[in-house]
């Protein structure tokens, strides 16, 4: 009572309070809650872009008219920050070309279509490491590596460089983030309640892997049956270094860094990675598919994904192979025509809004809401002038200025943006969630971003062609130079005789001119 | 370049409108407490001064070729509200209205309208009022409820006709001088008092001061400043519906009282008690609805403390030592000037940095 009491005047704020600053509380619309994993079935065809990642792309190891089977790897990471890919299902390469991928661009990338075979058959060329405890941490991080496993919280930043063992910066804890705090989604909830013992496994791999002494499992005191399955689940592995931490239910929770702060109350320093406190955050998704890698060797072909939003008929969580086209799994929950119906990829706070509706569902999808009756705030705001209210720097969970820094984006004055901390926007959405001037002041700031990385790469390439052109100049410089040299030298070696010739006849032409200039001027 | 696609793709309901009504429902009670005081004159000014201003409102975005529907917005409004909750009773209409041309147009759409002034508008007419019309502007009308006084009140507020011919054509109208139906506030008592060298308790006494009317807004002075109570009502409602934070009213109001307490420790007879000086004058109306004012204060909450802790000292300072009786209008004006450097120098601070 005193608490809520205290809570809504804001008077909580007095005194420093646990976690992170800031935040919302948006309605929760987690209506799939209840409703237990579907398997959805085979598509009639695959798409999967070699792109599934932050890094770089893949490249194909297999060509159009080959075929293959569920597990084997049809696309190779190149270099370091990448992750391969793996086909879904048994059955044939059809094409190989570019198809719009879930980006609000709605551009097209390359992509690999499959048409499966229906038997489904289990590519078997990499055994389980079923006792993982005795084996080599290196053969298990390399094992995540080879089975393309991203972050499917929805960075989709390639797991196996999170866990990089630094002897100067060793993990003291493995954070398991099931806190899930975007609105409609509910993927990790069910996945946390159906498949605990096996994500906590997944956990145990992790922490082995990095050699973690603690491990601890964050969820929103919004899921009690998750926070209870969770714990007994522990008690029923005797995992006496693993604890369950019920956190409160405040966006953004979830994202990396607050979670982070709310669990340990330290905040990882500008510039660095968790490693560098001693901390390993990672999805209970990416913990299930480290499971799935290490005890079945089964690589990252398909994950949970929450179907959800007022166009949905049967709202579902389902399971789902990688390059299912999206319009199928909306058909498979009974959604059927797509005509007036606005998707959004991911959640209402940090989704996208997918411009076009034919295209798959990839390692970061971890929910697709379809909206019909309710409207789309990014659609109707009107923008107001900012009346300076505050709302925004009392929410940012980063400790930005928001209304300043959007006054800065908005009139294109980027370095006054990064002295205002642009860089640090995580991008959450909680001011512009707040402003009762309805300012798109996330849109500014993805805008500011955007410009100022081409403005960076405008001034890169402008160097580099002022190196280029002076290299040019020099060079041409030299030669010139040496033909001179060389010239000289060999005009000293005929010397006398041939520079007469030369001399006289240059004179006699010239004497010719001025004399019929003469006759010109009398004439 | 397109706002379809960016997230998030929720959002709280929260509008300028809904906070503007928010403001105005919380002034109700004290323009309840104004009526029950000064009976029809409170309700003529009241609509005079909200209409006059949304007029004004209307005519700059007609010039200015802005869209109109903002005239709807509520601000406009809210400033007459507010602007009128400032004014003595007694004050002519004209008067009034050009208060409300002053609001609007000097202190607000030059600067370019909503968001942009830096200065509270209604404040800002309130001193163009106060220098421009001294004696109207410091004559406060005997009240029907003023328990001080042992005589009924010299006009009858409650009744229409009488209050119509003051409203409009002042105190001749009824066959008075504008002495013969004003008396001093509180404030204007002790001021007047300390120039003649009493002190302030004393002041107090033969004033017949009770922290009780005070409280209940039983005394004179501008329409809406009287009732602490009223005041109380209304700021706790916007603290609980989050359309203000408590970190400009509690600061500024602590501040008072700290630097009155100090002052009334070391001389007490001559520096007034802390608790006459928070329910004295227009402390709480400006704590919870001037100061408050989200365009010309600081964003942050650090920033916040420091412009209610300057508004607190300058208020004190002014009251004290300065010519007015008053000092919160000039209190709160004189730390808008301070909001652009408050805001950059007390920014929060950034994650990892």
């Amino acid at each position: 009572m005193l608490p809520a009491l205290l809570k809504r005047f804001g008077l909580n704020q007095l005194w420093p309070t646990a976690g992170f600053p800031g935040g919302v509380h948006p309605v929760e619309h987690k209506i799939t809650a209840d409703s237990p994993i579907i398997e959805l079935p085979l598509p009639p065809q695959l798409i999967l872009p070699l792109k599934q990642h932050i890094g770089e792309i893949c490249a194909p190891l297999v060509e159009v008219g080959e075929h293959v089977l569920r597990g084997q790897k049809i696309a190779k990471s190149q270099g370091y920050v990448s992750a391969s890919v793996h086909a879904p299902t048994s059955g044939t390469v059809v094409a190989i070309q570019d198809h719009a991928i879930p980006h609000p661009s709605g551009m097209g990338r390359p992509c690999m279509m499959i048409e499966p075979d229906g038997k489904d058959t289990f590519d078997e060329s990499r055994p389980p490491i079923s006792d993982y405890r005795n084996a080599d941490p290196a053969e298990i991080r390399e094992r995540i590596r080879m089975s393309g496993i991203v972050g499917l919280g929805g960075a989709v930043f390639p797991t196996f460089i999170k866990m990089l063992r630094d002897q100067r910066n060793p993990v003291q804890m493995v954070i398991l983030n099931g806190a899930e705090c975007e609105p409609y989604l509910t993927c990790d909830h069910r996945v946390m309640l159906e498949h605990a013992a096996d994500v906590l496994r997944g956990m145990d791999v992790i922490m082995h892997a990095v050699n973690a002494k603690n491990g601890v499992i964050a969820i929103e005191d919004n899921k009690p049956d998750a926070i209870a399955v969770m714990r007994g689940a522990i008690e029923a592995a005797g995992m006496k270094d693993v604890e369950v931490r019920s956190l409160p239910t405040r966006y953004p929770q979830g994202g990396e860094k607050q979670l982070i702060q709310t669990l340990t109350g330290k905040q990882v320093p500008e510039g660095r990675l968790p490693l560098h406190i001693g901390v390993l955050c990672q999805n209970v998704g990416t913990a299930l598919a480290i499971h799935d890698a290490v005890c079945l060797g089964m690589p990252l072909i398909q994950r949970v994904v929450t179907v959800s939003g007022d166009a949905i008929p049967n709202p579902a969580n389902v399971r789902v192979r990688i390059g299912t086209p999206i319009p199928f799994v909306l058909a498979q929950c009974g959604l059927q025509d797509l005509s007036g119906v606005r998707l959004i990829h991911g959640g209402p706070m940090m989704g996208e809004r997918l411009p076009r509706t034919n295209v798959p569902l990839v390692k970061s999808t971890n929910g697709i809401l379809a909206m019909k009756r309710e409207a789309l705030y990014s659609e109707q705001a009107v923008e107001e002038p900012c009346i300076r209210c505050g709302h925004c720097v009392e929410v940012c969970p980063v400790g930005l200025v928001p209304n300043e820094l959007a006054w800065h984006c908005r009139n294109d004055q980027f370095d006054r943006g990064q002295e205002y901390n642009l860089f640090d926007c995580i991008e959450c959405g909680c001011c512009s969630y707040v402003c009762p001037s309805h300012i798109p002041l996330v849109h500014y700031f993805r805008y500011a971003k955007g410009q100022v990385a081409k403005i960076e790469k405008e001034r890169v390439f402008a160097e580099q062609s002022k190196v280029r052109s002076e290299a040019r100049d020099n060079r041409l410089a030299r030669e010139q130079a040496e033909r001179a040299a060389r010239r000289s030298k060999v005009r000293k070696q005929h010397a006398p005789a041939a520079d007469g010739v030369k001399k006289t006849a240059a004179d006699t032409k010239k004497a010719a001119t001025t004399t019929s200039k003469t006759e010109d001027d009398k004439a | 370049m397109s706002l379809l696609i960016s997230s998030p793709h929720a959002h709280g309901g929260d509008s300028i409108r809904a906070n503007m009504l928010a403001v105005i429902l919380a002034l109700l009670p004290a323009a309840g407490v104004a009526t029950y005081l000064f009976g029809w004159l409170a309700v003529f000014l009241i609509l005079l001064c909200m209409l006059g201003c949304m007029a004004a409102e209307w005519g700059c975005l007609k010039l200015m070729k802005r869209p109109l529907s903002r005239v709807g917005d509520g601000s406009a409004a809210l400033t007459g509200l507010l602007l009128a909750l400032t004014l003595p009773a007694a004050i002519p209409w004209w008067m009034a209205l050009v208060g409300c041309v002053a609001a609007i147009v000097l202190a607000k759409q030059v600067y370019g309208g909503l968001g942009h002034n830096p200065f509270n508008p209604a404040l800002a007419a309130r001193v163009v009022l106060l220098i421009s019309f001294p004696l109207n502007m410091t004559s406060w009308l005997v009240p029907m409820h003023a328990p001080m006084l042992a005589a009924l009140p010299p006009v009858d507020l409650y009744n229409f006709g009488d209050c119509w011919s003051l409203f409009w054509f002042g105190p001749e109208a009824l066959g008075k001088g504008l002495d013969a139906i004003t008396m001093a506030s509180p404030l204007g008592h002790v001021k007047t008092e300390w120039s003649r060298g009493i002190g302030a308790i004393e002041a107090l006494r033969n004033y017949d001061y009770s922290y009780l009317d005070a409280f209940l807004g039983r005394e004179a002075g501008s329409l809406g400043e009287t009732s602490v109570l009223a005041l109380l009502i209304g700021g706790i409602y916007l603290l609980a519906r989050h359309t203000i934070t408590w970190h400009i009213p509690l600061s500024f109001i602590v501040t008072v009282y700290v630097l009155a307490a100090v002052f009334n420790a070391v001389n007490p007879e001559h520096f007034a008690p802390p608790l006459f000086h928070i329910l004295a004058g227009g402390l709480m109306l400006g704590a919870f609805f001037m100061a408050t004012d989200p365009v010309s204060s600081p964003v942050t909450p650090r920033g916040q403390l420091i412009f209610g802790i300057g508004c607190g000292i300058l208020t004190w300072s002014i009251r004290t030592f300065g010519g007015y009786p008053e000092g919160v209008m000039f209190s709160i004006l004189l730390m808008n000037c301070a909001v652009p450097l408050i805001d950059h120098y007390f920014r929060p601070r950034v994650y990892g940095k």
